[in-house]
């Protein structure tokens, strides 16, 4: 009898351990908030407001959506490459022009990576960046009015995914292509792609004050993929690097033709000394199609300008501007630290960490120890470069940010958790497990000179069961780790809009005392604005008739129209002349073939609206602006094509 | 008397600052106005505490049928009084002079205080009764319509001075540095005056040599 007890207790003991260890992850971490008040560290109370704007790509969504940290909170969607049903963005006759390409109007892209704006390495706050990957483009955000302001197309790019990181004077954007294509595009078979294809980096120059962007040149780099890039910083500011796969120059069964070399490359470019070639008339001039889309915030309005020419660099007419560091399989990450010393290459088929050291690579230059090259492009020996190697024992290893503190926080991909080492001295110190399948993580200012390493924010890929399932496809999950202590603890987790690919962030505090309230009504210079709602109006012209319209709670001016016809074109104006923060008014009207629209106020907006049924059909604003919202609405009456009607319209009398 | 003088004088010259100044301030607050509208009132014309604040609070007043606010050339106040303060800094300072070269007596500058005292109650008399006139003088379209407890219409009067609360808003009504400066200008005249009075006691018939 005594016996069967012990074997019972033995039984129990071992069930007990196999348990603790199947659960270890999710049931530490449970215990560990409560046992740290996590909750206490997320929680913003009522009326309280966050200490971080996050700025979350969305991926597939093409827009880029605003979160608070450590809250979590959703705070808006910006529209950047696509259409956007919410403000109208893409749908209104301002806003359309935003999404012309060579390609004609593309309202969609998958977006990946924000970057915002530096100057001496620090953050500014002045503009947020984001690339369009699949008909290459970058834009430039205002983060005062948080609205897209420029996109320009990047031709001779496919792929756009090495992109849209700045250096540390917000002197370039960079554009690097993750396909490599013929260049110019041609008919060819594909087969030939070796030697015959190019990857073009695009180093993109933007105006100090307006920020106005314009493609400076384009390197145009072997054949092989370039897949993420990082600039320089402190001593190797000048310089950008960009990892590379597929130096085999594979084009079938990538995924084991391109896996080949047991290393790649990380590409080292000195931008400085290539522009200086360009500014001594270096370079090529090609023809070129790619459209430059300019939003205004005077008159609202957003123009394109189809441009024809591009500046190409050959790397190999500019000696001691290009070199390859080799880098151990495929890697994907490539992200320097803030010192600006260390250029890590995640392998994402391999387990470790390659770390690279700057002043080894000059000193490796400086003594021509080169490797051999690859199209003229000098590869410096691995030994040479290689400051330490991080042993973690994950798998998949794909991102890499800095606390400033010394620290670094690797993502796993394949083995699903965040790791943290030492800089220097490449020792693992913690590593916490993600929900799951990590790809990029972001601590606020990570990718500038001075991090705020209070948190970190995992950006997952698979959901599964992490919230209430809503069906086979779910948003993903968002992770916020505190990093303060010497381990990391997660504090927090939320479901994101569209695939949050990468972020980035900065303290509140530089950005909300700008943040635009209104926009000025007198100086609103859109061309059919009206000042006053006196001025509002009906002209004809032809087949198109324009209606300068005024809206202010809670009340169209004019509300009724008649005079209209089948066939006509209808352009509704709307300027809201309300100055007070926070007050859109909207517009739609039945049949409307493009979308509502927000006008905030002393803005002007247009939508087209062609009628196509004789009646009487309302228009109303869609945004809860006053008790009297309901009231807000107005008549167009619709004659047959041959009516002699003429135009009539009420401005408020009796 | 010298000292005496000198004070009527800094007195009245203290009123100028109406001129810089506002001179009162309405303050309205609500849950959707967490920074409050106020209007600033100056003696020649009303001014938004915020750029816009006018312009939303006359958005707002629609609502209840009040009419928009006054511009300077829509109310004989705003040019008025701008003269009769400029008319009383001359006094105050005419006097002044004249009583520091022992032309007049200190019974003079009370004479000065009493009468600006008297129009700056004339000054609140008439506020209030623009107040009153704006409050309950309504559109009778207007979109709200609402009553007190007996039936009589709702009045949007702001208070004259202090705090009241007015459907979702919260209205204060308070004096500005204007107002301030006027208040300490017009104590030192009085206190000009007492101390005209004492030099007087003191040195008997002396002074009116």
């Amino acid at each position: 009898m005594k016996k069967y007890k012990y074997y019972l207790m033995a039984i129990i003991g071992v069930a007990l351990v196999f348990s603790g260890c199947g659960n270890g992850g999710t049931k530490g971490s449970s215990n560990g908030a409560l046992g740290s008040s996590a909750a206490e560290k997320v929680y913003v109370a009522p009326g309280q407001q966050d200490e971080f704007y996050a700025f979350l790509s969305g991926g597939y969504s093409g827009n880029l959506t605003v979160y608070g940290l450590p809250s979590g909170r959703m705070f808006k969607e910006i529209p950047v490459f696509s259409q956007f049903p919410t403000s109208g963005y893409g749908y209104s006759e301002e806003t359309k022009p935003m999404l012309n390409t060579s390609f004609g109007f593309v309202p969609w892209d998958d977006a990946h990576h924000p970057d915002i704006s530096q100057t001496n390495g620090e953050l500014d706050g002045r503009w947020i960046f984001i690339n369009g990957n699949n008909t290459p483009r970058i834009a430039r955000i205002s983060l005062s009015t948080f609205e897209t302001e420029e996109i320009i197309e990047i031709p001779n790019s496919a792929g756009n995914h090495s992109s849209s990181f700045i250096t540390e004077n917000t002197e370039y954007v960079v554009a690097g292509t993750r396909f490599s294509v013929p260049v110019p595009q041609r008919d060819m078979p594909i087969n030939e792609y070796k030697s015959n294809f190019k990857g073009a980096l695009t180093f993109i120059s933007v105006e100090p004050e307006h920020g106005q962007l314009d493609i400076k040149f384009q390197l145009l780099m072997p054949g092989f993929n370039y897949d993420l890039s990082h600039p320089g910083r402190g001593d190797s500011h000048g310089w950008f690097f960009f990892t590379t796969y597929n130096t085999e120059e594979a084009n079938s069964l990538m995924e084991v033709n391109s896996s080949q070399n047991d290393k790649d490359f990380i590409a080292a470019v000195n931008w400085k000394k290539i522009e200086e070639y360009v500014n001594s008339g270096g370079g090529t001039k090609m023809a070129a199609d790619y459209a430059h889309n300019v939003y205004d915030e005077g008159t609202h309005t957003g123009t394109t300008t189809m441009k024809k020419e591009v500046l190409t660099v050959d790397p190999t007419k500019v000696p001691g501007a290009v070199f390859f560091l080799p880098t151990p399989k495929s890697p994907h990450g490539c992200d320097v630290d803030p010192s600006g010393q260390y250029i890590i290459g995640n392998g994402k088929l391999s387990a470790d960490l390659t770390v690279h050291s700057f002043d080894k690579m000059i000193a490796a230059i400086d003594g021509k120890k080169f490797d051999g090259e690859a199209y003229g492009i000098p590869i410096l020996k691995f030994e040479d470069v290689l400051a330490g190697t991080v042993k973690s024992g994950g798998l998949g290893p794909l991102h890499t940010e800095f606390d400033g503190q010394g620290n670094a926080y690797t993502t796993f991909f394949i083995s699903s958790e965040v790791v943290k080492w030492k800089l220097g001295t490449w020792e693992v110190v913690d590593r916490k497990p993600t929900f799951y399948s990590v790809g990029h993580l972001m601590i606020p200012g990570g990718n500038s000179r001075k991090p705020f390493g209070k948190y970190v924010v995992a950006m997952n890929k698979i959901t599964k069961d992490r919230y209430l399932p809503t069906g086979p496809e779910m948003e993903h999950s968002a992770q916020i780790y505190d990093i303060s202590g010497e381990k990391m603890e997660l504090i927090y987790d939320f479901p994101t809009h569209g695939e949050p690919h990468y972020a980035a962030g900065c303290p509140a505090e530089l950005l909300a005392p700008n943040s635009k309230k209104i926009y000025r009504l007198d100086d609103n210079k859109h061309p059919y604005a009206v000042a006053n709602p006196s001025e509002a109006r009906v002209e004809r012209n032809g087949k198109e008739v324009h209606i300068y319209m005024s809206t202010i709670r809670s009340h169209f001016t004019p509300d009724n129209i008649e005079g209209i016809k089948v066939g006509d074109e209808v352009y509704f104006h709307i300027t809201n002349h309300e100055q007070d923060f926070d007050v859109p008014h909207g517009f739609s009207i039945i049949g409307q073939n493009t979308s509502e629209l927000l006008v905030m106020p002393g803005q002007t907006k247009t939508s087209i609206w062609k009628p196509k049924k004789v009646g009487v059909w309302p228009f109303y604003c869609t945004d809860f602006c006053s008790a009297l919202h309901q009231e807000m609405q107005g008549y167009v009456r619709v004659s047959p094509a041959n009516s002699n009607l003429e135009l009539s319209w009420s401005l408020g009398e009796d | 008397m010298k000292k005496a003088s000198l004070l009527m004088i800094l007195g009245s010259v203290l009123l100028l600052g109406l001129f810089v100044f506002p001179l009162w301030n309405i303050e309205l607050g609500a849950p959707q106005y967490p920074e409050p509208l106020g209007i600033d009132i100056y003696i020649n014309g009303l001014q938004g505490q915020n750029e816009f604040d006018i312009q939303n609070i006359d958005g707002l007043n629609h609502y209840i049928g009040m009419k928009t606010l006054p511009k300077p050339e829509d109310m004989w106040e705003f040019t008025v009084f701008p003269l009769v303060i400029g008319v009383m800094v001359f006094l105050g300072v005419l006097l002044g002079v004249l009583g520091y070269t022992n032309k007049i007596s200190y019974k003079w500058f009370f004479g000065w205080f009493i009468l600006m005292s008297a129009l700056g109650v004339l000054g609140m008399y008439d506020f209030n009764a623009w107040l009153v006139d704006y409050g309950t003088n309504l559109d009778p379209k207007a979109i709200l319509k609402l009553a007190n407890p007996d039936g009589t219409p709702m009045s949007y009067k702001p208070p004259l001075l202090g705090h009241q609360k007015m459907l979702n808003f919260d209205a204060y009504s308070y004096p500005r540095l204007g107002a301030y400066l006027m208040f300490v200008g017009m104590c030192l005249t009085l206190i000009a005056g007492y101390l005209g009075w004492r030099y007087k006691k003191i040195n008997g018939t002396k002074q009116q040599n």
